[in-house]
């Protein structure tokens, strides 16, 4: 199965990826691939198996309802490009 | 052509925990900026989620309040889109396997009952909040609230009407505070509110294009909302046009819908079951031992008090709205040993009056359950009538002084001495001779008349019922 190149285009830009031309043809390659790959899978009868959620064994441990984190705010503003009243900022995101 | 309306709501309930869904920091309301915020909510490299129990002890009570099976095992996934309020880049939701799945609830629309169909409710982490305008070409995060656990309620398609639509959603608000498991302060979005609504010729099966209305902060907004875009679609339509699917924001100052971006766009959220976290398993002893916490649910509440305290389904679902409200009450009946009509009466009228207008809460009334049954027995034994008693509650309100202090002080006690109030009628009747012919001559209208001169040369504090026999007596 062959993906369109503008899916490609779509999906790097959902994700926020710039790709160049060379590596847009790369990746339609190998998404193809990938697709081909689960075509192939997609022969097999699944009827009675549980989708598998996770690939380990286990389960979530649960935590307590407990405030276990101090304030550190200023610790982590440190690194970040800009603050205001405490506030971080980031360009903005509404016209 | 006549259009049938189809709403269904999408309710997110923030869950009353101390700590986040997967984080240890605070979800406390109201704290300084991203002072609540840890490593965790921030998306630092490196860190890892853990579910907290007492948000899936939340989420399995709702299950169990709305008649729906709780999964006993529910998966996390990631919903990726990318926004500043949310630094990971996803957000950590449930999708194809959520903790609560089908249930159900009644809401009553003009005397009429009808069922609304929950299609699943699951877990899932608040964004952060973002403000614009106030930074120049910038916008400021606060990521206090991103972590907090919500629980997404999703309705099944089952409302007709804007009307039915607010119904299920009170419904729903008074269930999650029945059930503690969320504040329902919805100023401060502890509880909001999405709707999609599409039109369809009545009686065509094929749903219609819908939009997704946001931003719907108060019960009174969801109604014009919808109401507006009902008229905006209906326009669309009939002029030969489609309704685009796409979310619309309503502007209550406005009070108008708007585009807010097309969904086909946005809506690619490509979720996946999120590696950092293990499938939730949920045990049967656990779901138990929540079964054992359930308090009388808010249908059961409004049936036993039909039953037991005789009162119309009205009355009893008014009192039920909030388990608060009916505790106060009941609480009434109790230490008045009045009739609980007359209890009844008190707690919707005149009490809910006064905390409508000073915006105030049950828990926060001015007068305690028990001066209000103080007062009401006062009326039962007949020192006060019915209309003397709101003086005495309005001045209870304001001074806080008892019943019985009141009733002293200001000389309010019901005149039920019928030499007394004998004599004030032969005064009446004196004064208003035209009347008494016009009364004598067939007008009985002007009976009326006498009993309203009397009552008020007694202050209101005459027997009214003695006033009556007494003038019947004497105006023949």
């Amino acid at each position: 199965m062959s993906l369109p190149k503008e899916e490609v285009e779509k999906i790097a830009n959902l994700a926020k990826i710039a790709l160049t031309e060379s590596e847009i043809s790369m990746y339609t390659k190998q998404l193809s691939d990938i697709l081909d790959f689960v075509e192939q899978m997609n022969t097999v009868d699944t009827t009675d198996i549980i989708p598998m959620a996770h690939p380990l064994d286990a389960t979530a441990r649960l935590r307590e309802d407990v405030v276990s984190e101090s304030d550190q705010r200023d610790h982590f503003q440190n690194i970040a490009p800009q603050i205001e009243n405490g506030l971080y900022l980031v360009p903005q995101v509404i016209e | 052509m006549t259009w049938e309306v189809v709403i269904g709501l999408e309710i997110h309930a923030q869950l009353a925990t101390k700590s986040k869904i997967f984080s240890g920091a605070a979800t406390a309301y109201g704290a300084e900026p991203n002072t609540q915020a840890c490593t965790v909510d921030l998306g630092m490299p490196g860190v890892l989620p853990v579910i907290n129990s007492e948000a899936v002890r939340m989420a399995a009570k709702f299950g169990l309040a709305i008649g729906a099976e709780v999964a006993q095992r529910s998966v996390f996934a990631r919903k990726n889109y990318f926004y500043p309020d949310l630094p990971k880049g996803y957000q950590i939701s449930q999708f194809e396997l959520p903790v609560v799945k089908q249930g159900q609830v009644q809401v009553e629309v003009d005397g009429e009952e009808k069922t609304i169909g929950i299609t699943r409710a699951h877990l899932e982490e608040d964004a952060g909040k973002s403000s614009h305008g106030d930074f120049q070409g910038l916008t400021g995060i606060d990521l206090n609230r991103a972590g907090t656990p919500l629980l997404e309620i999703v309705s099944e398609p089952d409302m007709r009407s804007p009307k039915e639509a607010i119904a299920y959603m009170k419904k729903i608000h008074s269930l999650v505070r029945y059930l503690e498991i969320c504040d329902g302060n919805m100023q401060e979005g502890s509880f909001r509110c999405d709707a999609n609504i599409s039109l369809r010729p009545k009686g065509q099966q094929e749903l219609g294009t819908r939009t997704e209305l946001k931003n719907l902060n108060s019960f009174r907004f969801v109604e014009r909302a919808l109401n507006l875009e009902i008229e905006r679609q209906i326009d669309v339509l009939e002029s030969d046009n489609k309704v685009v699917q796409e979310t619309r924001l309503y502007d209550s100052d406005k009070n108008e819908t708007r585009s807010m971006r097309s969904k086909e766009e946005a809506n690619d959220y490509r979720y996946f079951h999120d590696p950092d976290l293990l499938p939730l398993i949920i045990e049967p002893e656990f779901l138990e031992q929540v079964t054992t916490t359930l308090p009388e649910l808010p249908d059961a509440k409004t049936q036993r008090f039909v039953n037991q305290y005789n009162l119309s389904s009205y009355d009893a679902s008014s009192l039920t709205s909030s388990r608060e409200l009916a505790d106060y009450f009941e609480q009434v009946v109790e230490k008045s040993g009045s009739e609980a009509k007359l209890c009844a009466n008190w707690v919707i009228g005149d009490l809910s009056a006064f905390l409508n207008k000073n915006n105030l809460d049950i828990t926060e009334s001015k007068v305690e359950s028990g001066k209000l049954a103080g007062m009401l027995q006062r009326i039962s034994d007949n020192t006060i009538s019915g209309k003397i008693a709101k003086k005495v509650f309005s001045a209870m309100w304001d001074s806080g002084d008892d019943a019985d202090v009141i009733i002293d002080k200001k000389g309010l006690k019901q005149v039920t001495d019928s030499g007394a109030i004998e004599k004030i009628i032969d005064e009446v009747i004196n004064n208003n001779p035209k009347q008494l012919e016009e009364y004598r001559g067939g007008k009985e209208k002007v009976f009326g008349f006498f009993v309203g001169q009397v009552m008020k040369a007694s202050k209101g504090k005459a027997n009214p019922k003695q006033v009556n026999e007494l003038l019947k007596q004497k105006l023949i």
